[in-house]
């Protein structure tokens, strides 16, 4: 019994589908054969009977009864293998010439054409004759017949080759669907029965190849590729999470022992206003570090490249400068601006102005006194390029992937404020808009680029 | 003044009412929105404080039947949501003004005297004035005791919505958001550099100083007689 799997499988109802269409062409394909053939004989014998009638006909008007008795004679005499019939009788059918003995019974449809079967004329066996009936003037009846079986034998071949075309396309065509049906369903439930399993919490199980490198390879291979890209990114969640926890874990903790600290000690209201005032202090830092991840967690999402708008980056970069640079000048550093006018990207203005605010931030606060920031904007082959440079103490070059992760500090960072997001931030701001991050060496200092591509921007 | 509040968070209704209370103002709070429907279209309110998420009819949708019904009491949307969408989507319902929660209480208050202040001293006049410091707009030129004080552009605006402001607390984040339109906060203090190089050109070399800091709040600019 075939398995209700396999007859619901979409492959075996598509080769069913397949198979019909097929012997629909089979069958229309062989009844063409078979009407051009068989109906072209038939024709064909008409014709003959027709003309020959019509040569009888002829002789009998110019030549008179004696002369079509002996051409009807010489015809039949020329005819051994008796595949014509010719009958002449007189008003009474008494039989004048011909090779019929009698008369043939038919029924007259008033076309004059008749099918008869011949029992046995002469030695011959029985056969099938096509004739036809013509009435001469004079009141004698004439029949000319053709012998019809080499036809009729060829109608019943073509009739058997129809037959049995059309039971071997059914046949072959139902193995063929059972057959392939099953052996994609074998390879479909591999993957069925792999991907179960991974749903049921086995990540590491990854679905079997067979090596042919045919298109369930192909799948096979592209299931795994992603099943990889969610462990690696599952992975990041988890850090990421841990990272969240272990980080909030600090403050909260501060905040905790300072209440706990002013509830059970009895201290001046002096005391308990500094305590509460450091507690608001811990959770204002811990609301930026949630908005900052809220942020960069939006960016990453990729959700709010559809809202984005030409923004003249010339002009966000100067505001940028124009809320720094102050504070560049307070801590002591000069700060330099080189912006070519009137650059646009397509973007989002909310997310590129916290990014380059970070950026300045970032060189701030990590320049020496003394030091200098600069803040260029060109445009070049490659795209817009928006740069931060500072005299700091940099990056070293093998730290530089890792401090755009969420929640890297550097060690030598350790000492100086701040949630370990700038960067993670805006690395979420340049993926967001497509452009390229580089952390490079400013000897002495760091210098980051954000090069959004020429493909992308309009100047 | 009378401020009507609608919040389904109740101890946070609680503490916004005693604190309004306290600063003088008369609280009236809700906490279901079809019920704030009807109270706003009958009750005359001086300002409106909505909950963004609320049961029944949402925040958005009271603002946007207060406007449709032609009622332009000032509105401050509260609300969890604090995308620059979010914001960008509670502006555009017709709220004058969005505070993303957990807020500071000094913000709330500031901003609802900004919004009360609205109408009253948006007045297109040409010369701001608060006590010696004059600010002709038109001309673009600032003068204390009749000495021109040299600002720059951003400067400028900055002192403009301070002195529009005047007598009352200004947060940092309502610069951020007005004077340089971020809508968010760096995390250096840039605000409070520029605030004191404002009050060095203003204040340096009078007696009496204008701009002073208000300790977990923000800044004001006022005559202290």
């Amino acid at each position: 019994m075939i398995p209700t799997k396999l007859l619901r499988s979409s492959t075996l109802r598509l080769s069913i589908l397949h198979m019909a269409a097929f012997g629909l062409s089979v069958l229309v394909l062989l009844w063409f054969i078979y009407s051009s053939t068989a109906g072209f004989m038939e024709r064909q014998t008409d014709e003959t009977i027709n003309a020959e009638i019509q040569g009888l006909a002829e002789q009998y008007g110019q030549l008179g009864l004696t002369g079509l008795i002996r051409v009807i004679k010489s015809r039949v005499a020329k005819d051994k293998n008796g595949s014509s019939v010719y009958l002449l009788t007189d008003w009474k059918f008494n039989p004048l010439a011909g090779n019929l003995p009698e008369w043939p019974k038919f029924k007259d449809t008033g076309s004059g054409w008749f099918d008869a079967t011949l029992e046995d004329t002469e030695g011959f066996e029985p056969h099938r004759v096509r004739m036809r009936y013509f009435l001469l003037p004079g009141n004698f009846h004439l029949v000319v017949g053709r012998d019809v079986s080499e036809r009729i034998k060829v109608e019943r071949l073509i009739m058997d080759a129809l037959f049995w075309g059309l039971l071997l396309t059914v046949v072959l065509g139902g193995a063929g669907g059972v057959l392939t049906s099953r052996w994609m369903l074998k390879r479909i439930d591999v993957i069925t029965k792999a991907s179960r399993e991974i749903m049921n919490g086995d990540l590491t199980r990854r679905i079997p190849t067979r090596g042919a490198g045919d298109e369930f390879d192909r799948l096979a291979e592209n299931l795994n590729a992603m099943l990889d890209q969610i462990v690696r990114l599952m992975e990041g969640v988890k850090q990421v999470s841990n990272n969240i926890a272990h980080d909030l874990r600090g403050p909260l903790n501060r905040i905790r022992s300072g209440l706990e600290m002013s509830l059970t000690r009895v201290e001046s209201p002096e005391a308990s206003r500094a305590v509460l005032e450091q507690t608001i202090t811990e959770i204002d830092g811990l609301l930026q570090t949630f908005n900052a991840l809220l942020t960069i967690a939006q960016a990453e999402s990729g959700a709010r490249r559809q809202d984005f708008t030409d923004i003249d980056l010339t002009s966000l970069a100067a505001d940028a400068a124009e809320l720094y640079e102050p504070v560049a000048e307070e801590a002591g550093l000069t700060f330099t601006l080189d912006l070519a006018p009137g650059l646009t990207v397509p973007g989002n203005r909310h997310l590129l102005s916290q990014a380059l605010a970070n950026l300045l931030d970032n060189a701030v606060k990590y320049t020496p006194a003394g030091g200098s920031i600069s803040l260029t904007l060109t445009s070049g082959p490659l795209g817009v390029a928006l740069a931060v440079a500072d005299t700091g103490p940099g990056i070293p070059a093998e730290h530089r992937e890792l401090v755009l992760e969420r929640f890297t500090r550097l060690e030598s960072s350790r000492n100086t404020p701040g949630s370990g997001l700038g960067l993670s931030l805006v690395a979420a701001a340049a993926g967001l808009h497509q452009a390229e991050l580089t952390l490079s060496d400013n000897a002495p200092g760091l210098c980051v680029t954000l090069l959004f591509p020429a493909s992308r921007t309009k100047s | 003044m009378r401020v009507f509040i609608v919040e389904d968070d109740q101890e946070a209704a609680a503490y916004m009412v005693k604190g309004l209370k306290e600063s003088g103002y008369v609280v009236e709070h809700v906490a279901d929105g079809r019920e704030a429907l009807y109270r706003v279209a009958a009750e005359a309110y001086d300002v409106v404080v909505v909950d963004r998420m609320l049961p029944s009819v949402d925040g958005l949708t009271i603002v946007k039947t207060m406007r449709s019904a032609g009622n332009q009491t000032p509105v401050l949307i509260l609300s969890a949501l604090g995308d620059v969408d979010d914001r960008v989507k509670g502006l555009k319902a017709g709220g004058d003004d969005y505070l993303v929660k957990p807020y500071a209480f000094a913000e709330l208050l500031a901003r609802l005297e900004a919004l009360l202040r609205r109408g009253r001293s948006d007045a297109p006049g040409t010369l701001l004035k608060v006590a010696d410091l004059e600010m002709d707009l038109v001309g673009r030129t600032v003068r204390r005791a009749g000495q021109t004080i040299e600002l720059k552009p951003k400067e400028f605006a900055l002192l403009e919505y301070l002195m529009r402001h005047a007598g009352h607390v200004v947060t940092r984040t309502m610069l951020l958001e007005n004077v340089w339109d971020y809508s968010f906060d760096p995390q250096t203090n840039v605000i409070d550099v520029h605030v004191s190089r404002l009050r060095h050109k203003i204040d340096k070399g009078h007696d009496k100083p204008l701009l002073s800091t208000i300790r977990g709040a923000g800044y004001s600019l006022r005559d202290s007689n």
